[in-house]
């Protein structure tokens, strides 16, 4: 027998997706060989410094710098009027409806400052220190005004109003009803064919994004350019957009951001200090650097969540949905930012979650408040939604006396439903929700736990048990640049990525998608390395400076992998097409009659011949034996613009016990099973999964910008605003089912905002799921000990926590952490 | 955030130390571990003109026996009064209540003396301290004087520290008899600090509460006793129902604030509960 | 200002610094230490964790003044010979990091945790690195990438070889 000609080709290498690859970025960063942009020292560097309104409302009478200007080493101090006609106004891309109210967003106040930590002045000097000294001296004279703070109150009769140029509060009035759509039903008519109708008022409590790396930003003149670094997860934006407002020519500015310390939405920005660091640096010629500290970023970098959320549902008695509606408050802040407007309508469409609802309305009033902006953090939209959805179907649930899981699987989407148009228009991809509920139920041990609730019950243990679910979606790979064109989003939504093959064979990937912290560099050398068939060692991923990467929108809405990795995975396949006309080329075949299997082109039938692509890297760079007519080249790129969404789901499902005595919540235990499509490394998706818990479960447990009536933050620092530690999260036991995305090549769905958007309901289920039977219907977010207590022992939903800060360190709030002064602020002593 | 600027002086002995305070005059500090003062500095709540840095003064660190009582001396870290042995064999309540303070990297810098000259109510041992009836040792110009605990602790951040004076140990008695001790924490995150805590030391005699201490975290502006619930507890039966009855008295007299964790007749009900969990722990009934 | 001698990953450097200047103000901004970050103001988040003189301290409550005299080691001191710490190498197995801003201080925590507690339970790790904060983890592959660099780290200190049967 010829073994010759049946000899299976080469055995390439074993695919690198779906492998567990260690990630490439680890090595500097487990060495503290990073580059975070506060590292940059550069020749004759300023440092600026943010002077910043202790008051939530005020006019400004008067700012005198003259105290501060005289101050040892500092070279400048400007304020509102320094920079009044060159500032223009922090930009908003997503203007909901044609006459959404905008109050204009100055870097710097002028004549009004509208929330505390407003940027009032700036201070230049030759060091930190300095700069921060002569903060103290500048004096402002501020006339104080009415402050708004509550949305109900903002929205009610006769308000007092967050500007004073504005006749109202209300940003914009946004709704979507399927009925004129033409999605679903008439909502009304469902609601009055009901047999049962359940209201809820939720609350989705303000978040800090709190990413551990606080905003700096670097600005060096050179010419008449400048090359901003900034620690930004949209430096393509960021760059577009500076050149629009300050009218440095797009093509004069660099941005780029280094190694950048995760942002969760909270980087997603144009943010005032960039913008004064850049107006600096050119008034004065020279090179600045703002880095802020933490109670600044708490009080300064945009927020995210708060919303106040109506939500109806209607149903039959027999558990079968019949409508939904929404009626949302979404505070904006004091101004509207870069994406503020758009994020509760991000989350319009995820309301129906994935039930069969006949028919829906949405309905979001956007409302300006004397507070920090909101803007995008994690999930932005989806959370909220997913939140009052799900807490909503448990509603309904004991409304109807019915098991909660089996109310949620009369009305999902079966699996041979796919692809789905729902009630809000959008069309889900694939999915079984039944078997990610299975496993889910099979990884927490639910019947065992379920038994143990029981006992608890009946032996009225102080500590109860309790269980919730979350089955949930939610629309990723943002987006397909027409339907943001429609809504209307100032941007596309497409992704862009380049491959440059060098001449020893490496491979150079340019992505347009901007990590910070994600792992691009591991997962698109997979995706590359496969496509091309190099070894994942041969490939460098590049990003994050637009003179590298000179097209991209970077990355935010879980879609880096979905929309930017299309991108590389498509940039590779024209690579490899260039490659076959110069392999045909050289090994004097026909295209048709090559075969490429592990990085090698070779004739079918033809055992021996062969060149890999990484000698034909070196072919091309010679140029010296050339197919006639085709350029000297393999480097390819591709743009991806997504046609439609991609839509994970998961059923997350935790238990928790609750110490009906104090009040304390504590999770027992924690499983979800989530779909995000085809895995490229499952170890850099479990730690999104991970990631995402921690920050949901934050959510439902731990963190809560709280203002006073004045407007003061009193959660100013990580004393008070709760970040989890290791010690205050549980173990979670993950896993997957994998249902392909049909929407990109790659089959992925997105997997970055999963964890923070399923979890937040599945642990609030949980604990009322534990003091239901005490009279307890809801909670609010976070489930502080106080508030469990209270509900438990005089009803309601827990109430308002008090606005006091803590007096750890005796008070830690100062003007720079909170805006007030407190009485306590001299200290003796030490811990 | 970077402090204001001062003059540091870094003295040896107590003696240097007591000049430097001298000399630095009504706005100097005393800077032990830093873990309070230095955060407060950074945010520019304080701003002293001078930062007296205890942590060379070496007869002021470590922990020795004198007759009936322990001695701390103020510089002891939180990490040495952890792993100290005199004090896990005389006094493990300290112990327990320092392995609760902050996190490890803070307790290898705080220390025994600066938590409770700071006076925080809301630290873990200064209701310890009260709850031993320790006493703390304050050297000044003028010598030494003896201060007990129930003096010693007068207002918010306030102690009876003369600002011209350190406290260089505190004595805390060594217990005779069958002690049982316990700390219960509350609060919200691993590394905050108390909501409410309750430090208890039980001591028990023939299936009776011969004698409780029971001191209070964070329910009023100074540590405090739970008077009312010792006196219902001298004598009792070290059973549930009368240490339950006891600890229902454990916030009479307290005075805690409202603020973001809890407002004040939520932590008069955690005194309760906790007292009523840290006294059965402490007397070592099965709760 | 007030002359220092601070022994910084083995080199020592002697220099004036004003008595406020804080430890890792002292060590990024004039020794180039720029591995060891600062994350808050209020000693929460352990971003900034060295060892000073052995034990892990937060060098943004640490006046550079206060490490006269002493010993500091950094993240960008422990890889020993060129190889990696078995705590750096078990991050990077475990994918206990994502954006690693946290990373630094976390290794520096986790070392000094392993060297009281040469075998902690998940627990006792989850408890002995509540002084450093992380935003992308969740923790759960930290807490496995400690327990990781433990076992190998008993595994080759001299005294417990052969101690596993």
């Amino acid at each position: 027998m010829t073994a010759v000609e049946d000899r299976p080709a080469t055995a390439g290498p074993a695919k690198e997706v779906g492998q567990a690859r260690r990630r490439k970025e680890d090595a500097r960063l487990i060495t503290g060989k990073t580059t975070w942009t506060d590292n940059l020292v550069l020749p004759g560097m300023l440092h600026l410094a943010v002077v910043r309104s202790p008051f939530a409302h005020a006019k400004i009478l008067a700012v005198d710098v003259e105290a501060a200007r005289s101050a040892p080493n500092v070279v400048a101090v400007l304020t509102g009027q320094d920079f009044k006609e060159e500032q223009g106004s922090i930009p908003c891309a997503w203007p909901v409806t044609p006459d959404m109210v905008n109050p204009g967003h100055p870097s710097v106040a002028v004549e009004e400052v509208n929330h505390v930590g407003e940027a009032v002045a700036v201070i230049v000097a030759r060091s930190k220190a300095a700069a921060q000294d002569a903060v103290e001296l500048v004096d402002v004279d501020y006339h104080p005004l009415p402050v708004v703070v509550d949305m109900e109150r903002a929205t009610g009769a006769n308000p007092d109003l967050c500007h004073d140029h504005l006749d109202t509060n209300e940003s914009f009035r946004w709704i979507f009803d399927a009925g004129e759509a033409g999605t679903g039903q008439n909502t009304d008519e469902a609601f009055a064919a009901a047999d049962v109708v359940v209201r809820r008022r939720f609350v989705q409590q303000r978040l800090i994004p709190a990413f551990m790396e606080p905003r700096a930003t670097v600005v060096q003149p050179q010419g008449d350019g400048y090359t901003m670094w900034s620690s930004t997860q949209v430096p393509h934006i960021l760059r577009i957009m500076l050149a629009m407002i300050t009218g440095v020519p797009e093509h004069k500015l660099r941005v780029i951001a280094p190694d950048v310390g995760g942002g969760f939405g909270g980087k997603l920005q144009v943010t005032p200090e960039e913008v004064l660091t850049l107006l600096v640096a050119r008034k004065l010629g020279k090179p600045v650097k703002w880095t802020e500290t933490r109670s600044e970023s708490l009080m300064s970098a945009h927020h995210g969540r708060d919303q106040i959320q109506h939500i109806e549902i209607a149903a039959d008695r027999e558990g079968n949905v019949k409508g939904l509606k929404v009626h949302l408050l979404a505070d904006m802040g004091a101004y509207l930012r870069l994406v503020s407007p758009g994020v509760p309508i991000l989350g319009a469409f995820m309301f129906p979650g994935i039930y069969k609802f006949p028919a829906y309305r949405f309905d979001c009033q956007g409302v300006f408040t004397n507070k920090t902006p909101t803007d995008a953090y994690r999930g932005a939209g989806r959370p909220e939604a997913t939140f009052a959805i799900e807490r909503i179907m448990d509603e309904l649930a004991v409304e109807l006396d019915m098991d909660p899981l089996e109310l949620r699987r009369k009305n999902w989407i079966g699996a041979q439903e796919f692809p789905f148009t729902t009630v809000a228009g959008l069309e889900y991809d694939s999915g079984d929700y039944d078997e990610a509920t299975r496993q889910a139920l099979e990884l927490l041990g639910y019947d065992e736990l379920r038994a143990e609730q029981q006992r608890r019950r009946e032996t009225n243990d102080p500590v109860q048990l309790g269980i919730g679910f979350s089955t949930f979606t939610e629309m990723c790979g943002l987006a397909p640049s027409r339907v943001l064109g429609s809504h209307p989003y100032g941007a596309g939504g497409w992704e862009h990525a380049s491959i440059r093959m060098l001449p020893t064979g490496k491979v150079e990937v340019v992505t347009g998608s901007t990590p910070h912290g994600q792992g691009h560099e591991t997962a698109w050398s997979q995706l590359v390395a496969d496509e091309l068939g190099v070894p994942f060692e041969d490939v460098e991923v590049l990003h994050g400076d637009t003179a590298i990467s000179a097209r991209g929108l970077d990355t935010y809405g879980s879609r880096s992998l979905v929309v930017g990795g299309a991108a590389v995975v498509n940039a590779a396949q024209k690579v490899v097409a260039k490659a076959r006309t110069v392999a045909a080329h050289l090994l004097e075949a026909s295209e048709e009659d090559l075969q490429f299997e592990g990085g090698t082109f070779s004739v079918r039938g033809t055992p021996g011949t062969g060149v890999s692509i990484q000698e034909l890297a070196l072919a091309t760079f010679a140029a010296h034996n050339f197919p006639e007519g085709v350029e000297p080249s393999l480097d390819a790129d591709a743009t991806f613009d997504p046609v439609n969404f991609s839509f994970p789901h998961g059923t997350h499902v935790c238990a928790m016990e609750v110490d009906t005595e104090t009040g304390r919540v504590s999770i027992r235990k924690y499983a979800c099973v989530d779909d995000v499509g085809k895995i490229v490394n499952p170890l850099i998706v479990e730690g999104q999964v991970h990631g995402g818990l921690a920050q949901g479960i934050a959510q439902a447990l731990y963190e809560e910008a709280v203002y006073d009536a004045d407007g003061n933050l009193t959660t100013g620092t990580f004393v008070d605003y709760l970040v989890p530690s290791a010690a205050d999260l549980p173990h979670f036991d993950t896993a997957n089912t994998v249902h392909e995305a049909p929407g990109n090549p790659i089959g992925a769905k997105g997997v970055g905002e999963a964890g923070c958007i399923a979890s937040t309901p599945a642990v609030v289920n949980a604990a009322l799921d534990a003091v239901r039977h005490l009279g307890v219907s809801d909670i609010l977010m976070p489930l502080t000990p106080e508030r469990v207590w209270r509900a438990i022992h005089q009803g309601g939903d827990g109430g308002d926590r008090a606005t006091a800060g803590t007096n750890a360190y005796g008070g830690a709030q100062t003007e720079t952490t909170t805006g007030v002064s407190t009485p306590e602020s001299s200290l003796g002593g030490d811990r | 955030m970077i402090p204001a600027a001062f003059e540091y002086v870094r003295p040896s002995t107590v003696d240097e130390a007591l000049r430097a305070l001298a000399d630095g005059g009504e706005d100097a500090k005393i800077l032990a571990g830093g873990q309070s003062l230095i955060p407060v500095m950074r945010l520019r709540l304080a701003a002293p003109s001078t930062v007296v840095d205890l942590t060379r003064v070496s007869e002021l660190r470590g922990v020795r026996e004198d007759g009936d009582a322990l001695v701390i001396g103020a510089m002891t870290t939180h990490s040495d009064v952890v792993s100290d042995p005199l004090i896990a064999q005389h006094a493990p309540l300290i112990a327990q209540a320092t392995e609760t303070v902050a996190d490890r990297q803070v307790r290898h810098r705080g220390t025994f003396g600066g938590a409770l000259a700071h006076a925080d109510p809301a630290g873990d041992l200064p209701a310890v301290a009260l709850a031993l009836d320790a006493e703390f040792v304050l050297a000044g110009a003028g010598g030494r004087r003896t201060v007990p605990a129930r003096e010693f602790f007068v207002d918010y951040l306030t102690t009876a520290l003369a600002e011209d004076e350190i406290l260089v140990e505190v004595r805390v008695p060594k217990l005779a008899g069958q002690w049982g001790m316990h700390y219960e924490k509350f609060n919200r995150v691993a590394q905050a600090w108390s909501i409410v805590a309750v430090a208890a030391a039980v001591r028990r005699e023939d299936g009776h509460i011969a004698e409780a201490r029971i001191g209070l975290t964070n329910m009023g502006p100074t540590p405090l006793r739970a008077t009312a619930t010792e006196q219902a507890l001298a004598g009792a039966t070290a059973g549930a129902d009368a240490i339950a009855g006891a600890a229902a008295h454990a916030a009479e007299g307290t005075a805690p604030s409202d603020d973001l964790n809890a407002k004040a007749d939520y932590r008069e009900h955690l005194a309760r509960v906790l007292t009523r969990r840290a006294v059965t722990a402490a007397a070592g009934i099965q709760g | 200002m007030t002359q220092i001698s601070v022994r910084v990953d083995g080199v020592t450097y002697t220099d004036e610094v004003e008595p406020r200047t804080l430890l890792v103000h002292h060590l990024r901004e004039r020794l180039g230490k720029v591995g060891t970050v600062v994350g808050c103001d209020t000693s929460n988040c352990g971003a900034c964790t060295v060892h000073r003189d052995g034990e892990a301290v937060k060098s943004c409550t640490v006046l550079a003044v206060q490490a006269d005299g002493s010993e500091v080691t950094t993240i960008e001191g422990i890889a020993q010979n060129g190889s990696l710490h078995p705590m750096q190498k078990a991050f990077h197995e475990m994918h206990g990091l994502q954006c690693g801003y946290c990373t630094p201080g976390m290794i520096m925590a986790s070392i000094d945790l392993v060297a009281d507690n040469p075998d902690p339970s998940e627990h006792e790790v989850r408890e002995g690195i509540e002084g450093n904060l992380c935003r992308c983890t969740g923790y759960q592959n930290i807490v496995r990438a400690v327990q990781q660099a433990a076992a190998e780290m008993r595994g080759s200190t001299p005294d417990t070889l052969g101690a596993q049967a």
